[in-house]
């Protein structure tokens, strides 16, 4: 078994054929097929969240004056703050695809596993300091709105329940994907630790990547989006 | 149409032993079903929970037909009449017509004509059906729950506020659905880009598969836009986010916008699938190459492009900007014009050709007729003053029936005789599928040509009172339905009937070329012994020579794969 195990780390030319799937010809034709795979995959994200930035574009031309006052309510520091662990975890999970890519199972398995406690810390963040706050300062539409400052604007509170509607809906929407991404990184690090057949090979890491990257990147759209609008 | 040949020599002996493996017989537990990854399981599976679907949405319909016979609306309350068609709608077009063609004809026969073993992701097109099938399972409960009364269209603000049924279920429904469609999308994208068999280049394609290029483009840009959006509905019944409530500021127009620039570009989702299976089957029925094979291979992404520009047009009465609806009513006149090019390339394909009217022949004549009925009143619809005298009314309403079920359907069924015998193996009795057909066509024109008239002459769509002096048009229109009816389930008995009565089929009864009709009928699980290495164009009918029978292609090396072998496969 061991001597197995430590063989398979090697990519030795005859390894190539076993983690070819039957449908396919050859490894280049494989890869290739997961590539395009995964691209047209977040063509259809990006469409799925540019429907919302859509809607956010929209009303933020309609309700400058809303937005401006919703957007004071965010902490930019821990808008920041996230951005900077997201970046770094991008960093990390290129590492980890690196590894993977030369061979080093259990480096890259580090990698993906510090790329998910960022991701948490990112989700602790969102969620205790910025999530739970909201409630308690009645922010949450539907469940307990009240906007402070209507007596003294002409911004109607369903204006402002509009803006945090977006917030919760875009950030919302982001945060399923990152919890989705720390459950594919957890799949992906058992399986390497556990040296699995699948991830013998790099590819699911690489897709893998491919996601991750994805999901730093809307980050770095809602970020200015939302906590940097007022700062003219 | 030949039936079987002798099965050569060698062969002999091994078939009378055990029977012919193939992708039927491989193995019979319902695990090894439920659990497949082989394409063609999965479009079997698919294409019988399709056909649930459609009986469904078929019952509805007809109990829609019975209550207008009457202009009181005697049989259900205002209420339920809304459920009613709400239900029929939903049914029809997300769980009928958008997977009909592409998941079940279109994923069993992609992979063959192209020459590959499988999809490009098996796995994918298994998550694909179940998607389908618990997006089905939830939208049947939902109904059953007291269903919804807010179209298949949801339009906000009353689907996101004041409606009482049971919406949100239904849009999760809708929602996973699309995801179904999406993987469904994808995996063919990647199958045409990357699994063509050696020497297959783009050019050589059948325009099936041009055609199902060009319609998951469609789906993977359209789908997840209405994915979110119905996502933001369902969102806003439980929270008041207040993106398409005007009492917020928020805008329900927007939801019309959204969701028509995926509906929009999703009635060719429901078509273009439609005029590749057309496309195959004239040239079979002409015995010729289909004329300007390249324009009609690009006016299938023309469509797919210029689909996305034109969804304006369903909001003309909306109040949108009168210069946005003058671009948008010339857009839509533009897109007609791929559509016009195929219709006109598949007459002259026919023109001069040596036509053998077999049953997908006559689906494809009628597909021609109908779907040509149904375009050009489309552009009626797209000309701004007439559209505010029509839309809403019953003339809408034919229209697209006559684009979807003159078109769509006409060409499912097209598709569904042409390619039965490689499916199951079996033929289906001509004489009755030519019957049916004629019956189709014409309880179609009987249900829907009198609802032109009942819209041009004011009945809105969606009531179930009218006026007593429409009842004549809509008994006519009820009548017609049943004769419509009848014409379905006579398919319905002579295909079952074929699969345990029905003569074996040979490789190629149709005596088609394509790589599909290369390979034994049912294909063996890994479809091709040999891959194939293609040096031919599509449709090179002169390559066979022009006699009623099953023989080899001179220019295969494929030794074995088309005479030889005994009818019901390979190995
Ligand atoms: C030549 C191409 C076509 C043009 C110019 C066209 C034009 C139109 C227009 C302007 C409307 C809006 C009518 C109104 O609501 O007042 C409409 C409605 C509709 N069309 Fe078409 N159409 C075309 C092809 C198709 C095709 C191929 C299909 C389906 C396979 C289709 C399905 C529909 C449906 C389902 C509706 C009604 C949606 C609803 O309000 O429930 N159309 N069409
Ligand atoms: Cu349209």
């Amino acid at each position: 078994m061991s001597v197995e195990a430590a063989h398979s780390l090697h990519n030795e030319p005859h390894e190539h054929e076993e983690h070819l799937a039957h449908q396919f010809m050859n490894r280049e034709q494989q890869d290739e097929s997961y590539i395009v795979g995964m691209w047209s995959f977040l063509v259809t994200e990006i469409l799925f969240f540019g429907a919302l930035f859509l809607c956010y574009s929209i009303f933020r031309i309609q309700y400058p004056m809303a937005f401006q006052e919703g957007h004071e309510e965010l902490s930019w520091v821990y808008g920041c703050a996230n951005t900077v662990i997201l970046l770094t975890s991008s960093l990390t999970m290129v590492l980890s695809v690196h590894a993977a890519q030369t061979g080093k199972r259990i480096l890259s398995a580090m990698w993906l596993a510090a790329t998910s406690v960022l991701a948490a810390g990112f989700l602790v963040v969102k969620l205790a300091f910025e999530w739970y706050p909201k409630f308690q300062h009645h922010l949450i539409p539907g469940v307990n709105f009240h906007w402070p400052h209507e007596q003294f604007t002409e911004v109607a509170a369903g204006k402002a329940e509009l803006f945090f509607g977006l917030y919760f809906a875009m950030t919302g929407l982001h945060g399923i994907h990152v919890v989705i991404g720390i459950g594919i990184m957890a799949v992906l690090g058992t399986m390497l630790l556990l040296n699995h057949k699948s991830t013998q090979y790099y590819m699911p890491i690489e897709l893998a990547g491919l996601y991750w990257h994805f999901v730093d990147i809307v980050w770095i759209f809602l970020f200015p989006l939302f906590y940097l609008i007022g700062k003219r | 149409m030949s039936i079987q040949q002798a099965p050569a020599p060698d062969t002999y002996v091994k078939q009378e032993s055990e029977p012919v493996k193939n992708y039927l017989n491989a193995e019979h537990t319902v695990a090894s079903w439920l659990l497949t990854k082989d394409h063609k399981r999965i479009a079997v599976l698919y294409l019988i929970s399709i056909t649930f679907f459609f009986i469904i949405g078929g019952v509805a319909a007809s109990l829609i037909r019975a209550e207008l016979t009457s202009p009181h609306g005697r049989l259900f309350t205002n209420d339920s009449y809304n459920k009613l068609f709400s239900a029929h709608g939903i049914i029809m077009v997300f769980f009928f017509l958008v997977p009909s063609i592409p998941a079940t004809i279109g994923n069993f026969i992609i992979p063959l004509m192209i020459g590959a073993k499988d999809l490009a992701f098996p796995r994918l097109n298994l998550l694909s059906w179940y998607l389908y099938t618990i997006a089905g399972g939830i939208a049947l409960t939902a109904m059953i729950m007291g269903g919804v009364d807010t179209g298949w269209t949801f339009y906000t603000p009353y689907s996101s506020v004041y409606s009482n049924g049971q919406v949100v279920m239904t849009l999760i429904a809708v929602f996973i659905a699309g995801f179904s469609s999406i993987a469904t999308g994808i995996n063919f994208i990647v199958t045409i880009h990357k699994m063509r068999a050696p020497g297959l280049t783009w050019f050589r394609l059948p325009l099936f598969i041009w055609a199902h290029y060009a319609t998951s483009v469609i789906i993977v840009l359209g789908t997840p836009v209405v994915a979110i959006t119905l996502a933001l509905v369902a969102v806003e019944r439980v929270f008041p986010i207040g993106i398409f409530n005007p009492a917020q500021g928020g805008d329900p127009i927007l939801f019309q916008h959204m969701f028509w620039f995926y509906s929009h570009p999703a009635v060719y989702i429901m078509i273009l699938p439609s005029m590749g299976i057309i496309s195959e089957v004239i040239a079979n029925g002409s015995r010729k190459r289909i004329f300007g094979y390249e324009l009609v291979a690009f006016s299938s992404l023309a469509i797919a492009g210029f689909g996305f520009l034109v969804w304006g047009h369903h909001m003309f009465v909306t109040g949108e900007s009168v210069y946005l609806a003058m671009v948008f009513s010339l857009i839509s006149f533009l897109v007609a014009v791929p559509s016009a090019i195929k219709v006109f390339n598949w007459t002259a394909t026919i023109y001069k050709g040596n036509v053998t009217l077999h049953a997908p022949m006559m689906y494809a004549l009628g597909f021609i007729g109908l779907f040509t009925i149904g375009g050009l009143t489309g552009l009626f619809l797209a000309s701004l003053a007439v559209d505010v005298h029509l839309n809403m009314t019953y003339f809408v309403v034919a229209h697209f029936h006559y684009v979807m079920v003159g078109g769509a359907i006409f060409g499912f069924m097209a598709g569904l005789h042409f390619w039965w015998p490689k499916i199951t193996g079996r033929l289906y009795n001509e004489l009755w599928a030519k019957i049916a057909a004629g019956i189709i066509f014409l309880g179609f024109n009987l249900t829907f040509f009198p609802q032109f008239v009942l819209g041009y002459l004011g009945m809105p769509r969606r009531y179930h009172y009218y006026p007593p002096e429409f009842q004549a048009w809509n008994i006519l229109s009820t009548a017609g339905a049943s004769v419509l009816g009848v014409g379905y389930l006579i398919p319905a008995v002579y295909l079952s009937l074929s699969l345990i009565y029905g003569k074996k089929a040979s490789a190629n009864p149709w005596n088609a070329v394509g790589l599909e009709w290369q390979t034994a009928s049912p294909p063996p699980t890994e479809n091709f012994e040999d891959i194939p290495i293609v040096t031919w164009e599509a449709y090179d009918y002169t390559m066979l020579p022009d006699v009623e029978s099953d023989l080899d292609y001179s220019s295969l090396e494929n030794e074995g794969s088309v005479s030889g072998v005994p009818a019901g496969g390979v190995k």
